[in-house]
C-alpha cells in the first residue's frame, strides 16, 4: 500500500506544533498501525530527521500505552481495539491518514503524538484503591460474591487507562475512566467500606484536573477499546449522589 | 453542599432535576392546550386555561417553574463553558457521527433555540393574559372567563409565520428531548444496560407526543380555518 500521512509534530510541551506530511510506499496490509509508524521512523532516521514520538508498550492491547487520534477517531477506524491492534487492511491504498495526539486540557502534549496521562494516575491515587493489611495473602473465596456482581466488576476492571474516552468526548470528560475505576470496587464487598470517601475524592480530583463534565453523549463507550459501558457512569453518579447524602 | 454544587456531577444533578421538572410541566401544558383541538367554541380551553391561571396549586408551582427554567439555563451555560475550556486545542479532523447523536452534541444550541422560542411565546400569550391584557381576550367572553382561545387562534390564523415559528419551536424542543429524557435518568444514576433501552424508548414516545402535539395545534387551527 502507498500512503500519505499527515502527522502532528511538536518539539515539547511549550512549542507550537504543526502538521508534517510524509509519503510511505509498499506498506503491507497485514502490518499493524504501529509497525507502519516504525517504517516511517526508520525512513526518517535514514534521512537524518527526527523520528515521530508515539507511545506504545505491550503491542497486544493490554497495557493502554498506545493512543493516537487516527482520521478523526480514537484508536482509528476499527471497533473495540487499541491502536496497536489496528491493522493496515482497515485502510485503502492511496489513503491520506491524519494522525493527531489526544486533545484534552488534562492531557498536555509532551512531544509529537505523546501526551501526559499522569492525570489518570492522580485520579487513581485519590481513591482508586482499597486499604488492606499486609501479611499473608487472603483466601480467594473467603468472601462469597454473587457471580453477576463479580462479572460486572470484572468488566469494569477491563479498563486499561488508555484515555480514548477523554480523547473522544466532546467535553474531554474522564467520566468513563472514573466510572470503570469506581465500579470495579463499588460492586465488591471489599470496596464498600471506603465507598463514600472514594466517590467524593475521585470526582473532586477529576474536576480539579480540568476534565469536562458528562453530557451523556455515549461517544466514550463506542470508542473505548475495552467496551466499558456507560452503565458504569450511572453507577458512579449513584455512588457520588448517595455519598453526598451521608454526613 | 457548596462542594457538591461545585462538582461536575452536582451541577449535572441540578440540570437533570430541573429538566425533569420541565418535562412534567410540558406534559401538563400540552394536555391543557389540546383542548383547543377538541372544542371549536373555545369554552373548554378557556375554562381549562382559567383554571390553570387561578388554581392555588398552580399559582405555587408557577414560581417554582420559573426557578426551574432559570437554574436549567444557568447551569447549561456554566457546564457548556467549562466543557469547552476542557479542550483548549481542538482536533484537525474529528468524526463524531458514528459514536454519538447530533442532538446530544448540540444540547446548548438546541436549548438556546428553545429559549428564543420561549421569549416569543411568552410575549405572544402568557404576558398578555397575565399582565398587559388584550382586546382579543375581552371579546366574546362567557361568564367573565377571559377568551384565551380567541387570542391564541387569532394569532395562529392571521399570521402564517407565527405558525411556522411554533412548528420550528416544537421540532427544536423535540430534538432537545430525544437526548434529554434518558440522560436525565442516567445523571441521577437511575439507569443501567436494561433500563437504558426502556428509558430511551419511553423518551421517544414522550418526545413524539409532546413535540408532535405542540406542532399540530397551530397547524390544525390554521388549516381548519381555511376549510
Ligand atoms: C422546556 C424546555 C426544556 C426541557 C424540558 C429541558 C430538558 C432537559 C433535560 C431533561 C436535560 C438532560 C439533563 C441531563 O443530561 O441530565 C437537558 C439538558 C440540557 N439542556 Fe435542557 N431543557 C429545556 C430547555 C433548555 C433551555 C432553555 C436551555 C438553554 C440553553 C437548555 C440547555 C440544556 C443543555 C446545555 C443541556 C445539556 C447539559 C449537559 O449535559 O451538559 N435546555 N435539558
Ligand atoms: S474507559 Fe475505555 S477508553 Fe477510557 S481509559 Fe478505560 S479503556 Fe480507555
Ligand atoms: S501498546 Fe499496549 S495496549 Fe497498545
Amino acid at each position: 500500500m502507498d500512503l500519505t500521512l499527515k502527522v502532528w509534530r511538536q518539539e515539547n510541551r511549550k512549542a507550537k506544533g504543526r502538521f508534517e506530511t510524509y509519503s510511505l510506499k509498499n506498506i503491507s496490509p497485514d502490518s499493524s498501525f504501529l509497525e507502519m509508524l516504525d517504517v516511517l521512523n526508520e525512513q526518517l532516521v535514514m534521512q537524518n530527521a527526527e523520528p515521530v514520538a508515539f507511545d506504545h508498550d505491550c503491542r497486544e492491547g493490554i497495557c493502554g500505552m498506545c493512543s493516537l487520534f487516527i482520521n478523526g477517531r480514537a484508536h482509528g477506524p476499527d471497533e473495540s481495539v487499541t491502536t496497536c491492534q489496528l491493522h493496515m487492511r482497515k485502510f485503502k491504498d492511496g489513503d491520506t491518514i491524519v494522525i493527531e495526539p489526544w486533545r484534552a486540557g488534562g492531557f498536555p502534549v509532551i512531544k509529537d503524538l505523546i501526551v501526559d496521562r499522569n492525570a489518570f494516575d492522580q485520579i487513581l491515587q485519590a481513591g482508586g484503591f482499597i486499604s488492606v493489611n499486609t501479611g499473608s495473602a487472603r483466601d480467594g473465596n473467603g468472601i462469597l460474591i454473587q457471580k453477576e456482581k463479580s462479572d460486572e466488576a470484572m468488566d469494569a476492571a477491563a479498563c486499561i487507562g488508555c484515555g480514548a474516552c477523554v480523547a473522544t468526548c466532546k467535553n474531554s470528560s474522564a467520566m468513563l475512566f472514573l466510572a470503570g475505576k469506581v465500579s470495579q470496587l463499588a460492586l465488591l464487598p471489599q470496596g464498600r467500606p471506603e465507598a463514600v470517601r472514594r466517590a467524593k475524592a475521585m470526582v473532586a480530583k477529576m474536576d480539579e484536573l480540568g476534565f469536562g463534565a458528562c453530557t451523556n453523549t455515549g461517544a466514550c463507550e463506542v470508542e473505548c477499546p475495552k467496551n466499558i459501558s456507560v452503565a458504569h457512569i450511572a453507577r458512579l453518579n449513584r455512588e457520588f449522589l448517595l455519598a453526598n447524602l451521608k454526613p | 453542599m457548596a462542594s457538591f454544587l461545585n462538582s461536575s456531577i452536582g451541577k449535572k444533578f441540578l440540570m437533570s432535576l430541573s429538566g425533569l421538572f420541565l418535562i412534567s410541566f410540558l406534559l401538563v401544558h400540552l394536555i391543557v392546550n389540546s383542548m383547543i383541538l377538541f372544542d371549536k367554541s373555545g369554552v373548554l380551553f378557556n375554562n381549562a386555561a382559567h383554571f390553570m391561571g387561578t388554581n392555588p396549586i398552580i399559582r405555587v408551582v408557577e414560581p417554582i417553574l420559573a426557578i426551574g427554567f432559570i437554574l436549567h439555563i444557568l447551569y447549561a451555560g456554566i457546564l457548556t463553558l467549562k466543557n469547552q475550556w476542557a479542550r483548549p486545542v481542538g482536533y484537525d479532523k474529528q468524526q463524531s457521527g458514528n459514536s454519538s447523536t447530533w442532538a446530544s452534541r448540540n444540547m446548548f444550541v438546541l436549548g438556546s433555540l428553545v429559549l428564543i422560542f420561549l421569549v416569543i411565546h411568552i410575549a405572544n400569550f402568557f404576558w398578555k393574559v397575565k399582565f398587559s391584557g388584550s382586546e382579543l381576550l375581552e371579546s366574546g367572553t362567557v361568564d367573565g372567563v377571559e377568551n384565551t382561545y380567541n387570542l391564541v387562534t387569532t394569532f395562529f390564523i392571521n399570521w402564517w409565520w407565527i405558525d411556522i415559528v411554533y412548528v420550528i419551536g416544537a421540532v427544536v424542543l423535540g430534538l432537545h428531548l430525544t437526548h434529554a429524557f434518558w440522560a436525565a435518568f442516567q445523571t441521577l444514576g437511575l439507569s443501567d444496560n436494561r433500563w437504558r433501552k426502556r428509558l430511551e424508548f419511553l423518551g421517544w414516545v414522550y418526545t413524539i407526543i409532546v413535540a408532535g402535539g405542540f406542532a399540530i395545534i397551530p397547524l390544525w387551527v390554521k388549516i381548519s380555518s381555511l376549510l
